[in-house]
């Protein structure tokens, strides 16, 4: 659904990505992993259009996306920062917020929050406000306020690295959820390998803003096919 | 005017009082022109200040960095000044000596208007600063369009933007130097020169301290001060309680 | 203050300058006479003297009820009436200090300069009279005696008439007031009066004004009735509708002429005897050979 050819971006003198080409497919669980500092958030902040790439193609549904084509196309897609960016308002205000800019009618919006709400377990937060969250009830938000349009592309930057196991547990079953109830594509940059082993179908492995391997989650765990992705798995396996 | 002993700053505490629970009709016009001028100045201010503080903040244009200079500039202006400028623009031998204004309520709103301009927009144009970059990404990646990251900027900017507002309300209601310039502090004249008589014309509760110091009327300024200091209470105490709520 | 009104003469020169085609503008629109019911709006520019001593309350009220007008009142010292006027912004002025208005009736700014009323200035102090003034011969003495003692003397320091008056009887006793003993404040003159009883210093004051205040202070008239310094006339003067076409001349001079009418004069012979115990001017009409220049 996703495909992007030859992307390129350089901060100033700094090439960040080298040539990337993927494809991501309707449905799947995509794990971008490798180390910190690596690009993958670059690569996500691409996808989004939050910036532009210095060079290369990006087609969506088979159709490729100017620039001036990014608002139809962010219609449909979503993504969640590592720290969540939460609105000063309720919880309710929150969630509905895609649905609001989408001008659809108040008495679907109350349906659609109350949903998406019981999805990430936090039915009845409606009238909180959501800067008196915790940490985990925070994210678990965004993940509602991000499905609750049902876009087709959700995007995930380290959606749990800043949170405690019980949370990261949450969230994993969060992402779960999403996708058997909505079918919708999720991307995930994440250097959490047990959580790779645990929710993606594929997974490509990003070095110094090269994408040195795309293969199925089984193939790169039990056969890699690129000798520094076995050794970025192991290295990391060790701990 | 012996202010110096308790005794007359207490009588003139007490008649204050007085002055204000009768309703004299002098004070209460001069606590009308107050608000009316400094109101009307605030309101017009912040038309300018809002939308000139997003355009500073959301655009780039020739001259952006000069502007934004220029209003820190003017969050200092010397009132006194101010007024002089205002005075010769608008009496009829300056520039704007058409319009008739000089010693008039709108010369008065013309002067407060320049001054905390400003002020409204320097306050504004921080507040909005402080909104968390991530804040507009997030609107964008929920699909929102400029005009909808704009629109939630000003919300979560809301309590810093009104207590800009409320910032200017209480600068121009206690600024006495430019509106007496412009303004003249200029009464209706009452009968045999009592106290609390005549009607406002251009005389607001700062103004009218002054010339009512200056006459002795000691009583009447007390009264005039309590009220200028409780209008102005209340308008921090406002602010305040909206900042705390943020 | 003095700063301000040399300013703003400064500035009003220059302004001068392009607001010849403004003038022309406006000499399109005749000054037509508004229905007799909606009153006339008459912009005066006057000393604080007439107005802290309520005079004008008296005066002007009697002007508005005869002849529909409403008067708007603007109280300054004479340096920055005069000032306003020669800027246009007043229809009319009532000033006192000779030298400057002799001057502004020269430079084309006013016409019709009419001798209203007179009283003396007073020079105030401290009951026990420090400097000893109460024996001094004539003006120029009593400030002589003050600056010899170094006594605390507050000036109005504003380029009002009593300010320029002060500063002429200085320049007679060949004085150049400084030191810390000489307080210029750039007040008017009520608050120059309580500065002056604050700090228990000495001061000069127009009569009317301290009369009206006398009851709330601790200071006395220690010197008075020296017909060469301490005399202190009063003008109106019409600001010239060649300069400024849009001005009321009409309703100033209706104005002026009521000042020195009969009945205007009567005002002024009778205002503060009641409140003070004495009349506070006196009219031209009594002046005898009081004369001003």
């Amino acid at each position: 659904m996703f495909r992007v050819e030859n992307l390129s971006k350089s901060f100033g003198n700094k090439e960040v990505l080298k040539k990337i080409n993927l494809e991501i497919f309707r449905g799947e669980v995509f794990a971008l992993m490798g180390p910190s500092g690596v690009g993958k958030t670059t690569l996500l902040r691409i996808l989004n259009f939050l910036e532009t790439p210095t060079d290369g193609k990006m087609m969506f549904n088979g159709r490729e996306c100017a620039i001036r084509q990014k608002n139809t196309v962010m219609h449909k897609m979503s993504m969640l920062f590592q720290r969540p960016a939460l609105f000063n308002s309720s919880v309710f205000n929150n969630v509905a917020y895609g649905l609001i800019i989408r001008g659809v009618d108040k008495k679907t919006i109350g349906k659609k929050v109350i949903e998406a709400l019981n999805l990430v377990g936090l039915a009845g937060y409606e009238k909180q406000r959501a800067l008196t969250l915790s940490g985990g009830e925070a994210q678990r938000m965004v993940f509602a306020r991000a499905i609750v349009y049902s876009p087709d592309l959700l995007l995930l930057d380290e959606p749990t690295s800043n949170l405690d196991p019980a949370n990261v547990a949450k969230i994993e079953e969060i992402i779960k959820k999403i996708r058997s109830e909505h079918g919708t594509t999720i991307v995930i940059a994440t250097h959490n390998i047990p959580q790779v082993r645990r929710i993606a179908d594929r997974v490509g492995i990003l070095l110094n803003g090269e994408l040195i391997e795309v293969n199925s989650k089984e193939k790169i765990f039990t056969n890699p096919g690129d000798a520094r992705s076995a050794a970025f798995i192991k290295g990391e396996m060790i701990y | 005017m012996d202010i110096s002993s308790g005794d007359s700053l207490l009588q003139g505490i007490i008649k204050g009082f007085e002055l204000i629970f009768s309703l004299n009709p002098y004070i209460l016009s001069i606590t009308g022109v107050s608000i009316e001028v400094s109101g009307t100045a605030t309101i017009l201010a912040t038309l300018t200040a809002i939308p000139l503080a997003f355009a500073l903040s959301f655009t780039h244009f020739r001259g952006k960095q000069a502007l934004i200079t220029l209003i820190n500039t003017g969050m200092g202006l010397p009132p006194v000044f101010v007024g002089l400028v205002v005075f010769l623009m608008v009496v009829p031998a300056g520039p704007l000596g058409l319009l008739n204004i000089v010693f008039t309520r709108k010369a008065m709103i013309l002067a407060q208007y320049i001054l905390i301009t400003p002020i409204i927009t320097g306050i504004s144009l921080a507040a909005i600063k402080a909104v968390p970059l991530s804040i507009i990404e997030t609107v964008y990646t929920l699909g929102g369009s400029e005009k909808d990251a704009v629109v939630a900027t000003l919300k979560e900017a809301r309590f810093g933007i009104i207590t800009a507002v409320l910032a200017g309300l209480g600068r121009a209601l206690a600024e006495v130097g430019a509106i007496l310039i412009v303004g003249g502090n200029i009464a209706r004249t009452g009968s045999i020169g009592g106290i609390g008589e005549g009607l406002s014309e251009t005389r607001t509760l700062t103004t009218a301290i002054t010339s009512e110091t200056s006459k002795g009327d000691i009583s009447t300024s007390i009264a005039l001060g309590i009220i200028l200091i409780s209008l102005v209470l209340s308008v921090n105490i406002l602010a305040n309680f909206i900042q705390r709520r943020d | 203050m003095k700063n301000l009104t040399s300013k703003l003469i400064l500035v009003s020169v220059l302004i001068s300058l392009f607001a010849g085609c403004v003038q022309q503008a406006q000499s399109g629109n005749k000054t037509s006479t508004p229905p007799a019911l909606t009153p006339q709006e008459l912009r005066l520019a006057t000393t604080t003297s007439t107005c802290d001593t309520g005079l004008l309350d008296v005066f002007n009220k009697k002007f508005e009820q005869e002849n529909n007008v409403k008067i708007s009142v603007v109280c300054e010292g004479t340096g920055k009436s005069i000032a306003t006027g020669e800027l246009g912004a007043a229809d009319v002025v009532m000033v006192h200090a000779v030298p400057l208005e002799l001057e502004a009736v020269a430079n084309g700014s006013f016409i019709n300069r009419k001798y209203m009323m007179y009283n003396y200035f007073v020079i105030i102090g401290p009951e026990n009279d420090p400097a000893g003034i109460r024996n001094a011969g004539n003006a120029t003495d009593a400030f002589g005696k003050i600056a010899e003692m170094q006594v605390p003397f507050v000036s109005r320091g504003d380029n009002s008439g009593t300010n320029v008056m002060e500063l002429s009887i200085w320049k007679a006793a060949d004085i150049r007031p400084s030191g810390t003993w000489y307080q210029s404040i750039g007040k008017g003159m009520g608050e120059t009066i309580t500065h002056a009883d604050t700090i228990s210093g000495y001061t000069l004051s127009d009569r009317g004004t301290y009369l009206a205040m006398k009851d709330k202070i601790k200071l006395r008239i220690l010197f008075e009735s020296d017909q060469k310094y301490l005399f202190n006339p009063y003008h109106v003067m019409a600001v010239n509708p060649a300069k400024f076409p849009n001005v009321k001349y009409d309703l100033a001079m209706k104005y002026v002429n009521f000042t020195i009418s009969p009945e205007g004069q009567n005002i002024i012979r009778n205002y503060g005897k009641d409140k003070f115990g004495e009349a506070l001017f006196v009219p031209e009409a009594d002046a005898g050979n009081v004369t001003s220049p």
